[in-house]
């Protein structure tokens, strides 16, 4: 424990504004991958251990794209439809086959994708490490807001996460679509007598699952290194976050994701050995003191 | 009457066929391993995941080799059969490949071309049953410097930390002192070669240039996919240098997210593993002027050897040598010249003709390399630190470590850790 440099940091405005966002883009990378999480247990009530393929699939794609286009908002859309479509796939021929089966059969065929998709990616991409490298519009150097340092790119994934996570917000509360998803979170059999077609809607919320997903690996994708497995390593913090906001609730994965992202920041500057140990922490104190997670309501 | 033949046994011929019988079965497999035409030589790596370039880049710098040295007539007359299997860096999984090749696949020599943490665990397979054993990857100082690991039957072949820290301490505080750089920082990989590798390389910079000072170290996971906070409590610090042994991917990611940050046009960058085609071909935006210690470039040592033997291995596999085929390509060098120099395959005569072996060889300091006889390691090969420029050559103007300097000081560092 250093606890000097985080005091020396919460008296500096520059220090805040520099690890606010930081925390903020770490957060908000992870709410993308988290809230598709969230979305799908929430409806299908699956547990998708595959989840962080989806996020290793939206990386490659953009990277393929970036190399054959050059043009890295066409691999950002190109990547979020191939990973929806991927899902939706995935979603029919597979996970609608152990819906309501054993939950430890759903984990088996889950993570039985994540090592299939895995090797797929080494097949198709190779084993070693790959980079995409910063597109040229982001290599300026940062902005200093209040003396504090905020880069070009990251301020570009703040705002476009936020609008994500508006519109995700906005069409779940607002349209039809969204309506008839929140009503198949509560009782599918309703849903399906009013004759809407549940397995449609199922296969839509997968796809929109692993659209998220692929989002976050595509815009992850210029300062990560893109290797196989890769997936892995955010699905555990998803989850962190998942169980932090509340299973199933998409306020709760955007709260939990910043959360976690401000204790990143903020934490490696007092407790740099001890950061992962403070997310862990604090999901402890949340699931003591409110089980259900923040925003999460009891299963009835 | 015609009696028929009965077999008669008593006890004494029981018992003496029974002997010859078990001793028989004992035996044989070594018999069989010793008039065998091919030797089979065992290597545990990793094949996949994160580092599988390490796998993958060593089996090539090896197998290049093994393809000359069976066209010349193989091992003391003896093809080599190379079986090499993926432990996907869990050390556990190693010392199980290890033992398996040796009593399942009757290889007669492993080679260890594991990082360190599975080296150290096919160490203790080695120690068990008695092989010979050569590690190839493992840059973990002790492996070889403690006295409690050294074994009759293994070896180290490969650089270590210790020396790459001497040539870059040194390296480091000339560069210091010519840019009056006073406050340093560190963040290196959080495991043995991390913490090990960068206490070693700040004890040299501090031996070199006592009134440095340390104001800040990070210590991200090895493969961690973000780095953001690790940048921003470096720069909070506001350090005019910077080490780090972060590798691979790693490395790179930490460059594109420092990148955007600017992190580079603050502080002087001293990565001692950038300069490793692995990192130079991959970084697309990579910073001018960052110093780094040499892995493997084919211009040095600025050789027509070396630099044959790395457009050989390019042409070959379509892409550059790493640090990891050098090596591997050196423990085959030594194999051969020991198997000569014996006359033979046999474990222990190996294990007697390596011992203080010097061969002539592309990636030497002086254009040999020699397996130091007390605690069976790798010296005199080519060592030194340089700027890195974003194109080829990326190394232009390498320093070259001074062996007999290391080698003092290395002397003095295993006193101090009680290794001597």
């Amino acid at each position: 424990m250093d606890i000097d440099p985080l005091i020396g940091c919460l008296l500096s405005t520059a220090c805040i504004v520099t690890h606010a966002t930081s925390g903020l883009i770490i957060g908000l990378l992870l709410f993308l991958v988290a809230v598709g999480l969230t979305l799908i247990f929430g409806v299908l009530k699956i547990v998708n251990f595959a989840h962080g393929a989806f996020y290793m699939l939206g990386a490659y794609f953009a990277l393929t794209i970036v190399q054959f286009t050059d043009s890295y908002l066409l691999a950002i859309l190109g990547a979020a439809a191939g990973t929806a479509a991927v899902g939706l796939v995935f979603e029919r021929l597979f996970i609608s086959q152990v819906y309501g089966r054993n939950v430890l059969m759903q984990l088996l065929v889950c993570y039985a994708f994540v090592l299939i998709f895995d090797d797929l990616v080494r097949i198709i991409w190779g084993s070693e490490f790959r980079s995409m490298g910063m597109p040229e519009l982001f290599q300026g150097p940062p902005f200093f807001v209040a003396g504090g340092v905020v880069p070009q790119f990251y301020l570009f994934l703040i705002v476009v996460t936020l609008a994500i996570a508006a519109a995700l917000g906005l069409a779940l509360a607002r349209s039809w679509l969204g309506k008839t998803v929140r009503a198949a979170a509560i009782n599918p059999g309703m849903v399906s007598a009013l004759g809407i077609n549940t397995e449609l809607l199922y296969g839509l919320v997968f796809a929109l699952g692993g659209l998220l997903a692929g989002l976050a690996g595509a815009l992850a994708a210029p300062v990560r290194s893109l290797t196989p497995g890769m997936g892995f390593s955010v699905l555990i913090e998803s989850f962190i976050v998942t169980v932090i906001g509340g299973m199933g609730s998409i306020l709760g994965a955007l709260v939990g994701a910043i959360l976690i992202g401000l204790i990143r920041s903020f934490g490696s500057l007092g407790f740099p050995l001890f950061t992962d140990g403070l997310m862990y922490l604090f999901m402890i104190v949340i699931l003591v003191v409110k089980p259900t997670g923040l925003f999460g309501k009891p299963v009835t | 009457m015609h009696r028929s033949p009965t077999f008669h046994l008593d006890r004494r011929s029981f018992l003496t066929t029974a002997a010859a019988s078990v001793t028989g079965v004992i035996a044989s497999p070594w018999i069989a391993r010793a008039q065998a035409k091919v030797i089979k030589i065992g290597m545990p790596t990793i094949l996949s995941g994160r580092v599988a370039q390490l796998g993958s880049s060593s089996r090539n710098g090896l197998m290049m080799e093994v393809e000359k040295i069976n066209a010349a007539g193989g091992l003391a007359g003896r093809q080599i059969e190379m079986i090499i299997r993926d432990s996907k860096g869990q050390p556990q999984e190693a010392a199980r490949i290890a033992r398996e090749l040796i009593n399942g696949d009757g290889c007669e020599i492993l080679l260890d071309a594991e990082a360190s943490s599975g080296a150290f665990a096919v160490h203790e397979v080695a120690r068990d049953l008695g092989f010979l054993c050569i590690h190839t990857n493992s840059e973990t100082s002790s492996l070889s410097a403690d006295p409690k690991l050294r074994l009759a039957n293994a070896f180290r072949l490969c650089r270590q930390g210790i020396h790459d820290s001497i040539v870059g301490g040194s390296y480091a505080a000339s560069i210091a002192n010519a840019k009056g750089l006073m406050k340093w920082a560190t963040t290196s990989p959080d495991y043995a070669y991390g913490r090990d590798t960068t206490q070693q390389f700040v004890t040299y910079l501090k031996h070199f240039k006592p009134d440095i000072e340390i104001v800040s170290d990070a210590w991200p996971k090895l493969f961690a996919p973000d780095y953001t906070e690790v940048i921003t409590k470096i720069q909070q610090a506001k350090p005019q240098a910077m080490y780090s042994c972060l590798w691979g991917g790693d490395l790179t990611s930490y460059i594109d997210q420092g990148n955007i940050y600017a992190l580079f046009s603050q502080l002087q960058f001293f990565a001692v593993n950038m300069a490793d085609y692995t990192a130079l071909t991959k970084v697309k935006n990579l910073p001018k002027g960052i110093y780094s210690g040499n892995r493997y470039i084919k211009t040095f040592p600025a050789t027509p050897q070396n630099a044959a033997w790395g457009d050989e291995y390019r042409s070959k596999y379509g892409e550059y040598p790493t640090n990891w085929s050098w090596q591997n390509a050196a423990v085959m060098h030594f194999l051969a010249a020991a198997a000569t120099k014996a006359n033979s395959t046999e474990g222990a005569k190996l294990a007697d003709a390596l011992r203080g072996l010097t061969i002539e060889s592309p990636f030497g300091a002086n254009g040999t390399m020699t397996i130091r006889a007390e605690d069976h390691t790798l010296i005199d090969y080519a060592i030194g630190w340089g700027t890195t420029i974003p194109t080829e050559p990326y190394v232009p103007d390498v320093k070259t470590g001074d062996w007999k300097q290391i080698a003092e000081l290395e002397s003095e560092w295993k006193k101090q850790s009680g290794y001597a």
